[in-house]
């Protein structure tokens, strides 16, 4: 019996059961509390499918060997550069989806060429992966608060009306704010769905597992999981490592884009900072590995993740009023996930 | 042939020497550079800058020093002393709520500090014995969650589970810590540490050189005299410019009354970073020491030869954490306010690029580099406002540059060290085959 639980237990992962009951306890608690359900799930849905892009930027580059991509910043400020631009030239009309498919479309060259260039630099730094991209990212963000200052954008909407620079937050409302959100949403028993924003979250999720199935795909899936062996059979190992991060240079392009209009505001200066780490803990939560990732983990551990904050917010502002448990929470979760993923990878090297 | 080489080695030319000094020391170079030039663009009056400099060189010594033992025992850059800083904050916390004042409150923040501080060590090093290869990274994300954790002791716990119920201390609610502490109180750790004896820095400086330059000679003598034969005329002749410099300096400041004179050195903050520092010295010279620095360089020798060194670097992370929980406890002394959610957050970071700019390295760190990466570091801190407000026309655009210079100092460091680390690995794998 018990052999049969440590089975079961080792199945799922202990960090995802965690998570799990921890979710459904809280879940639990704001129903005995009289929390509005039909709030709280639409909630949960919308930021489930807001996070989702970024968190699946991790998918190609934990394929590719090169660990969860804490330099997800790179990617972000590229989509940040892309929505700006698309404010500034004015490209918001309907069909160009008020703005967001441009947005994209002039995001992907910015985050191809940067990709490219941090591929490169990963490929001499092998074995430290996380710690450099930590940083890079870190730099990154903060190099780019002189560009925010500095940069010659003068859309009245993006600029302090006194004073140098772009504001902190860029309001989307007369752009792309919400644009996937409403895009076939429709209520059904109090709760939202924003039939748009998931559909495209599951579209990337289709494209990014679909390419893992292709020839290039099944390529850097051999690199990221024997590099040796690949290089063997006659793979060329760096340059799909730095495909793989190419691609999640681009999928944390439109995943930020994404982020910002459900959110509706694009947060520029030190609001990336920080945003790898929730990105990285969500697919590890989901029973993904330093060194292997699914798509499955993706959606599970974005939905736990996201939706285990959504939800304890409420909770526990009702428990506490002041005093940010919901974010105490957060640092815990997230970063004692990447812990454990550190201490599981830790044997290899 | 080998011969040859070996009086090569030991008598290169003066211009070669020079060169050679001059590309090891290139970070901190460029740095002195970029300093000098950030103080002549600033237009800041020097007594400002040396005032300023000169408290933030004593308030954050002991904490940059606190990397140096780990970077030896191959532990990297402890980003871990995050969690050394809550140790510190922790025994602050306490040692305000029982009120105790000036010097013997400070006394007893270090008592209460070292305990917690030498849990938390043991707990971090068995997470790094984990994650070989990984410490850096992991020591960065254990700093995170020890926040969370600290947070939420103090605020939810305390009042709570933890019967404090000091109107000074805790929030109006009844439970959590305040969001800042006031120190400056009368019975506060405001300067319980600096101000116990203050003497003009310069005179302090007239005494340091002299006594240096007699100790210097009378080495330079005694090992002439055995004739011991690693003696290095450069580094003598060096040193004794240097000395020789900072003496006339200082004398010809004292003599022409120019305002420098009224800077004045905290001695016993002082005396706390020299004892440390000579630790991180002295320590070197034991059997300790070596193992350290066996186990830095190659883990598997070590544990041919014996050494214990899961042991081994428990006790260096031990002892860096605690050096840490002491170094806030001075920080803050200074300072006179305990931000508790946000004191310790970014020590790990500024330290950590301070120690890279005086041109340490993730394998490499002396006692030296820590101080002048601080005087580096900090003067740029205190530079780049203003002279970006000069320069650009925008305060902002200097302060975003030193957020950018701490963070990427970090970054190209740790870049050029995996860098390295992998050239090297790629270089014995050829050489066995």
């Amino acid at each position: 019996m018990i052999e049969l639980i440590k089975k079961y237990i080792n199945n799922i992962g202990l960090p995802r059961l965690i998570i799990t009951l921890l979710f459904i306890g809280i879940c639990v608690t704001a129903v005995i509390i009289g929390l509005p359900v039909g709030l709280l799930a639409s909630d949960v849905i919308r930021r489930f499918g807001m996070f989702g892009v970024l968190a699946l930027a991790m998918v190609p580059a934990i394929q590719c060997g090169t660990g969860p991509n804490f330099a997800l910043p790179i990617g972000i400020i590229c989509g940040l550069l892309g929505s700006l631009m698309t404010i500034e030239f004015r490209l918001t009309s309907p069909v160009l989806g008020y703005g967001f498919i441009s947005a994209v479309l002039i995001s992907l060259p910015f985050a191809i060429i940067s990709g490219w260039l941090y591929g490169i630099l990963l490929n001499k730094i092998k074995g430290s992966e996380m710690l450099v991209a930590t940083y890079t990212g870190f730099s990154i963000v903060s190099f780019l608060q002189i560009g925010w200052v500095t940069l010659p954008f003068t859309h009245p909407e993006m600029r302090w009306p006194i004073g140098k620079g772009l504001r902190v937050t860029v309001s989307l409302e007369s752009t792309f704010g919400e644009v996937l959100n409403r895009l076939w949403g429709f209520n059904i028993g109090g709760i939202y769905i924003p039939t748009g924003l998931l559909l495209f979250f599951i579209g990337c999720c289709w494209l990014v597992w679909l390419f893992s199935r292709s020839k290039s795909g099944i390529e850097m899936v051999t690199v990221g999981a024997n590099p040796k062996f690949a290089a063997a059979t006659g793979i060329n190992v760096d340059k799909n490592r730095i495909i793989g991060t190419i691609l999640s240079t681009i999928i944390g392009a439109v995943g930020i884009i994404v982020y910002s209009l459900s959110f509706g505001f694009l947060q520029l200066y030190l609001a990336p900072l920080y945003m790898a780490f929730p990105a990285v803990a969500a697919v590890l939560i989901g029973g993904a590995s330093t060194s292997k990732v699914k798509i499955s983990h993706v959606i599970i551990g974005t939905f736990l993740f996201q939706g285990l904050l959504t939800v304890a917010l409420p909770v526990a502002n009702q428990m506490f009023p002041e005093g940010n448990l919901s974010e105490v929470l957060r640092m815990i979760v997230q970063n004692g996930i990447i812990l454990y993923a550190l201490t599981k990878m830790g044997g290899e090297s | 042939m080998a011969q040859v080489n070996q009086i090569k080695i030991a008598q290169p030319k003066l211009l070669v020497k020079i060169r050679r000094l001059l590309f090891d020391n290139s970070v901190p170079l460029l740095f002195i550079v970029i300093c000098l030039a950030g103080v002549y663009f600033s237009k800041l009056p020097l007594v400002f800058i040396l005032n300023t400099l000169l408290s933030r060189i004593t308030r954050n010594s002991f904490l940059v020093l606190a990397l140096v033992i780990p970077v030896i025992a191959g532990l990297g850059l402890n980003f871990g002393i995050v969690i050394g800083a809550m140790a510190g904050q922790f025994a602050i916390i306490i040692v305000t709520h029982y009120k105790i004042a000036g010097f013997p409150g400070f006394m007893m923040c270090l008592l209460l500090a070292t305990p917690i501080a030498i849990l938390f060590g043991i707990i971090t090093a068995m997470l790094l014995n984990r994650t070989k290869g990984q410490e850096m990274i992991t020591s960065m994300i254990a700093g995170f969650f020890a926040n969370g954790v600290y947070q939420f002791i103090l605020l939810f716990l305390v009042g709570t589970l933890i019967p404090i119920k000091n109107p000074d201390l805790v929030l109006s609610r009844g439970i959590g810590i305040r969001n800042t502490i006031d120190l400056a109180t009368e019975t506060g750790l405001k300067y319980a540490l600096d101000d116990v004896f203050k003497y003009p820095l310069f005179n302090v400086l007239v005494a340091i050189s002299i006594a240096l330059l007699i100790g210097l000679c009378i080495d330079y003598y005694l090992k002439r005299k055995k004739g011991y034969e690693g003696i290095d005329n450069f580094k003598f002749t060096t040193q004794i410019i240097i000395m020789i410099f900072v003496l006339a300096a200082s004398l010809y400041i004292i003599m022409t009354g120019s305002i420098l004179r009224t800077v004045k050195l905290p001695i016993v903050t002082s005396l706390f970073i020299a004892a440390l520092w000579s630790f991180n010295e002295l320590i070197m010279k034991t059997k300790l020491g070596q193992d350290f620095r066996t186990v830095g360089h190659d883990m598997e020798i070590a544990k041919i030869s014996g050494i214990n060194v899961e042991r081994t670097r428990i006790i260096a992370m031990v002892i860096s954490t605690v050096f840490a929980a002491w170094g806030q406890i001075i920080f803050l002394q200074n300072i006179g306010t305990l931000s508790t959610y946000g004191s310790h957050v970014q020590i790990a970071t500024f330290s950590i690029a301070a120690i890279l700019l005086g041109g340490a390295s993730v394998t490499k760190a002396t006692s030296g580099q820590a101080i002048l990466g601080i005087i580096l570091f900090h003067t740029l801190f205190i530079v780049s406002p203003k002279a970006g407000n000069n320069l650009f026309g925008d305060a902002q655009i200097g302060e975003f540059f030193r957020a950018f210079i701490s963070y990427g100092v970090i970054g190209v460091a740790l870049g050029l060290h995996a860098w390295n680390k992998r050239i090297q690995a790629m270089r014995k794998r050829l050489e066995i085959v």
